[in-house]
């Protein structure tokens, strides 16, 4: 896969990962006033988003390869570079990443009282590894923020997360870790293999099917971990239930997105002979994903953890659309992702407006918010709405391009992954009765309606939603040219000679060569 | 055979080494501000890597050899000497271990440690191995009032000379074999007499994976270090960690890569075993232990198992990666350790895992530096640890031992539980005790060395990955 290059003579996607590094290092030798240490980050995330506003402005969306590309020798005598580039497939969750860490600035205002320095030092951290994941265009560099992203996320949930916050934090820090590792191992082979780890040098290397079989394993360890795929999907619910609110909106808007982004970057474009073959299990895994996640959403009775699962459900339709290998159905994945991290990070933003109210999480707790807070209910009812996926919302436009190319590629899956469909209204719709309508219980009388500065938070969750809900071709045209060149490469492919117990034997030969 | 009077240029570190310890030792009586000792133990590490640095050579009938590849080590050696030195005095004044002697034996260890990575002869391999020990069984005995300090330097000290006779006893058969002990003339004996097959040779081998198993903790010939690292003075835990355990393994270079390197001896397939049971049998126990020095004492020997990585490669590139590793992990090793001393005070021993809990609430900074630590010693990026492990998976990789890698990367993310569980606690509960720090200016100079460290090796290791191979670059052909 030849990649094309546009270089780019302003660093901006330097600036926009070490401007929050920066950010936090200053933050480091503030003095301990929290009201300082609050506005001092927000302007920090504030200025990120917008030095990030000329990607979406100046981006050349009839342009396939690498845009705003910098490259500099890093670590000369490993052949490693500080190599950056966006194209259509990871632009918009550089921007939603700096987007959201404004929003989880402003929602943990009130929430975070405690380590208020340490928390916003992690979470600028946090939100700078994030976006070097999305602009690494060298293997190595991208490991390196891959992996340290985890200790300011270690952090964020186990130091301001709920009751079970130290095995969910241990959890989340130790699956990860492990995939992650298997997926280095798999790097290490690369490197050996094509001399470079430069990402585009590696796509072109064409490896023979029984590498790239045991490679696309490898780095699936890693992606599917962070999807997360079932049946790896257990640390999720801990993580994201006994998350602090901006924790869990992290998490779900931009972390686990890293494992589908990874899949679309790496997987299919440097294993695309393994990626088509394991087109099966792949669609397979997804398709119970959907369904099992759905299903568990109806038995919760805690609201980040109904939340929680309606996310293995919602990144199950992302991993289908990518194994789908259809135009369509991958760029319903690629928006999906983006209304995924809109849609639930709003929704547990939203849990999080009431928790500091409250409290509590579980749902029989509540009922009847819909008269006590009437805004807050508007609010929620068009983001649960959104996550349903109904018409004129984001979530409709990035499930129906998903199922549209699912199905023109394999039908049973398409079937299938619309029962996920049914599955998420009946228990999203569920959950806001429960909530919102039914009697006024007691212990929720009297709440105090969302404040301006929660308001403000979820208003550019409810813009993107309607938005995108109603004229998505602004995001889908970033795509465009990305993910045609993506699948080319793909179904340029020959077909693998050797089945699959073959390559399980030779496999087997080298770990046992006697 | 000498038409004159030997060279002694090549030994002209070491001679200073030895001459500044026994003034040390004689001086002791003398000088009533032991602070003097380290100060000048300093200037001594100063000026001894100059020496270093200039030297080049071989000396006494090319039993010695100030090359490049000892150059690397002996630059660990001065380093570990460096920090430990700067750490000792704040705790040498709590436990009464701060005087001449001490600094001295230190001198000492040091000397025979630069002796073994660059002895060229197994004679003068065992005399560095044995000034070593000796000074090391004595420091760790140190504290002779507290009984944890002798029952370590006793169980040292007979397990030790366990592998010491196992050393002499390879050495033994390797003369008989080859008629030498001359590093290279045994290798060239090897392959052009075609000893290959020869069991006795074999039984050498074994014999010498035995010896430095031990000098180095693998398991299972780990069992002293536990004891041994509690029982001995912080500062001397650190020193020992790391000082002692790059010597076997400059040691081992010499001798299973270039003495029974050329001739294919498959020496490995002793190691690899090993080196598996080491890193997960390592980090197994490092995971039950709630003394943190103890903590630290299985987890340096679950890192003395990727250390191995690089040696069982057998190539320079694997050397390279070894000796950046050990590099990288006095680092480390000695800043955590620096953390551990900052607790210690007169009616406090600051040792259990528990005592850093809510460390962050009362002491930040400390809290701060030891987390960068613990994930150092885990190996997340961007710290040095992730450099150096990931040059000996590399190497090991390259070398075509994939499965090792694979095993060693999975136990490192059972090793990552014990570190983080420090981080949890300290981070993630509330303190129990007010914990007041004896945080001395020599401390505060050795961790800001750690953490530099740490951090710089970590984002720019270029340079350094540079120097291990150039120093590697000449050692095998």
């Amino acid at each position: 896969m030849e990649v094309a290059l546009r270089m780019s003579e302003f660093p901006l996607l330097s600036l926009i990962i070490w401007l929050p590094v920066a950010g936090s290092v200053i933050l480091l030798a503030l003095p301990r006033n929290d009201r300082l240490i609050r506005w001092f980050s927000l302007i920090v995330a504030l200025a990120d988003f917008v030095v990030a506003l000329p990607l979406f402005s100046r981006f050349d969306k009839s342009f396939a390869g690498m845009q705003f590309v910098e490259y500099h020798p890093w670590i000369k005598s490993w052949g490693i570079s500080y190599f950056l580039g966006v194209d259509g497939i990871s632009v918009l969750f550089i921007l939603l990443s700096a987007l959201i860490t404004i929003l989880c600035i402003l929602i943990s205002w009130e929430a975070i009282t405690e380590k208020v320095k340490e928390f916003h030092i992690a979470l600028l951290l946090t939100s700078a590894a994030m976006m070097g994941v999305f602009c690494s265009l060298d293997l190595f560099l991208f490991y390196l923020f891959w992996e340290a992203m985890l200790i300011p996320m270690y952090l964020i949930i186990g130091i301001w997360g709920g009751p079970g916050r130290l095995y969910a934090t241990i959890k989340f820090f130790l699956y990860t870790l492990v995939g992650s590792v298997l997926m280095l191992v798999g790097i290490i082979f690369l490197y050996l293999k094509a001399g470079t780890f430069n990402i585009l040098e590696i796509m072109k290397l064409g490896l023979p099917y029984h590498f790239q079989f045991w490679l696309f394993w490898a780095f699936f360890a890693a992606f599917a971990v962070k999807v997360p795929m079932w049946p790896v999907h257990t640390w999720l619910p801990d993580a994201h239930t006994e998350a602090p609110t901006a924790g869990s909106v992290i998490l779900a808007g931009i972390l686990i997105k890293m494992g589908a982004y990874g899949f679309l970057r790496f997987s299919l474009s440097f294993f695309p002979v393994a990626a088509k073959a394991m087109m099966f299990p792949m669609l397979m895994l997804s398709v119970i994903a959907i369904i099992y996640g759905g299903i568990i959403c109806l038995a919760q009775d805690d609201l980040k953890r109904l939340i929680a699962y309606s996310s293995v459900s919602h990144m199950g339709f992302v991993t289908l659309g990518i194994f789908s290998f259809n135009g369509n159905a991958m760029e319903g994945a690629i928006l999906q992702m983006i209304n995924h991290g809109v849609v639930t990070g709003a929704l547990f933003m939203c849990v999080g407006v009431v928790y500091e109210r409250t409290h509590t999480r579980a749902i029989k707790d509540y009922g009847g918010l819909a008269t006590v807070m009437p805004i807050y209910a508007a609010f929620f009812m068009v983001f649960t709405l959104a996550s349903i996926g109904l018409p004129g919302t984001n979530g409709f436009i990035g499930e129906f391009l998903i199922l549209l190319g699912t199905f023109a590629s394999k039908k049973w899956a398409a079937a299938f992954a619309a029962t996920g469909v049914i599955i998420g209204a009946g228990y999203m719709l569920w959950l806001y009765q429960r909530v919102f309508c039914q009697e006024v219980n007691p212990k929720v009388a009297g709440l105090p309606d969302v404040k301006m500065r929660e308001a403000i938070a979820l208003i550019p969750m409810l813009i993107l939603v309607l938005w995108i809900g109603c004229y998505p071709t602004p995001f889908l045209g970033f795509m465009h040219e990305s993910v045609r060149a993506l699948l080319e490469h793909v179904h340029g492919v020959t077909a693998p000679a050797a089945p699959i117990s073959e390559i399980l034997k030779e496999g087997l030969h080298v770990v046992l060569p006697s | 055979m000498w038409s004159s009077l030997p060279s002694f240029v090549a030994v002209y570190p070491e001679t200073i080494l030895v001459v500044v310890a026994s003034a040390f030792v004689l001086l002791d009586r003398v000088i009533r501000n032991k602070d003097v000792f380290t100060w000048a133990t300093l200037v001594t590490v100063g000026v001894t890597l100059v020496v270093v640095l200039a030297t080049a050579g071989t000396g006494f009938g090319d039993a010695y050899a100030a090359d490049q590849y000892g150059l690397f080590f002996k630059a660990i050696f001065l380093l570990v000497l460096f920090l430990a030195t700067l750490i000792s005095p704040g705790y040498g004044r709590v436990v009464g271990i701060h005087f001449g002697e001490y600094y001295g034996l230190m001198l000492y260890a040091a000397a025979g440690m630069m002796l073994m990575a660059s002895a060229k002869d197994l004679i003068l391999l065992y005399l560095g191995l044995e000034v070593m020990s000796l000074s090391v069984y004595v420091l760790v005995g140190l504290i002779y009032k507290d009984i944890r300090s002798l029952e370590g330097a006793m169980k040292y000290f007979l397990l030790g000379s366990f592998a010491s006779a196992f050393l002499l006893l390879a050495i033994t058969y390797i003369y008989g074999l080859t008629s030498s002990v001359k590093i290279e003339t045994i290798s060239h004996y090897i392959v052009e007499h075609g000893l290959l097959t020869n069991k006795a040779l074999l039984f050498a081998i074994a014999l010498f994976v035995v010896a430095f198993g031990f000098k180095v903790a693998l398991v299972p010939f780990h069992m002293w270090a536990p004891d041994a690292y509690e029982g001995a003075p912080t500062s001397i835990t650190a020193f020992m960690s790391v000082g002692p355990k790059a010597a076997g393994f400059a040691a081992m270079g010499r001798v299973f890569l270039i003495a029974l390197g050329a001739a294919k001896l498959g020496w490995e397939h002793f190691f690899i075993p090993l080196a598996i049971v080491t890193l997960f049998v390592g980090t197994a126990l490092t995971v039950v232990q709630t003394n943190i020095k103890r903590m630290l004492a299985y987890s340096s020997v679950a890192h003395a198992g990727y250390a191995m990585l690089g040696i069982i490669a057998g190539t320079k590139e694997g050397m390279a990666a070894t000796m950046m590793y050990l590099f990288i992990y006095a680092f480390m090793n000695i800043g955590a350790f620096g953390v551990i001393i900052l607790l210690r005070r007169k009616d406090f021993l600051g040792e259990s895992i528990f005592d850093f809990q809510g460390l962050s609430k009362t002491h930040p900074t400390a809290a701060l530096l030891m987390l960068l630590f613990m994930f150092s010693l885990a190996g997340i990026p961007p710290t040095a640890g992730f450099i150096g492990k990931f040059f000996v998976f590399r190497a090991a990789f390259e070398a075509g031992h994939p499965l090792l890698v694979i095993c060693a990367v999975l136990a490192s993310c059972i090793a990552a539980y014990p570190y983080l569980r420090v981080v949890m606690l300290m981070y993630m509960k509330p303190p129990e005790q007010e914990v007041t720090l004896n945080l001395t200016g020599y401390l505060f100079v050795s961790l800001a060395i750690s953490l530099a460290g740490v951090l710089v090796f970590g984002v720019w290791p270029g340079p350094l990955i540079d120097f291990a191979r150039s120093c590697c670059a000449g050692f095998l052909p």
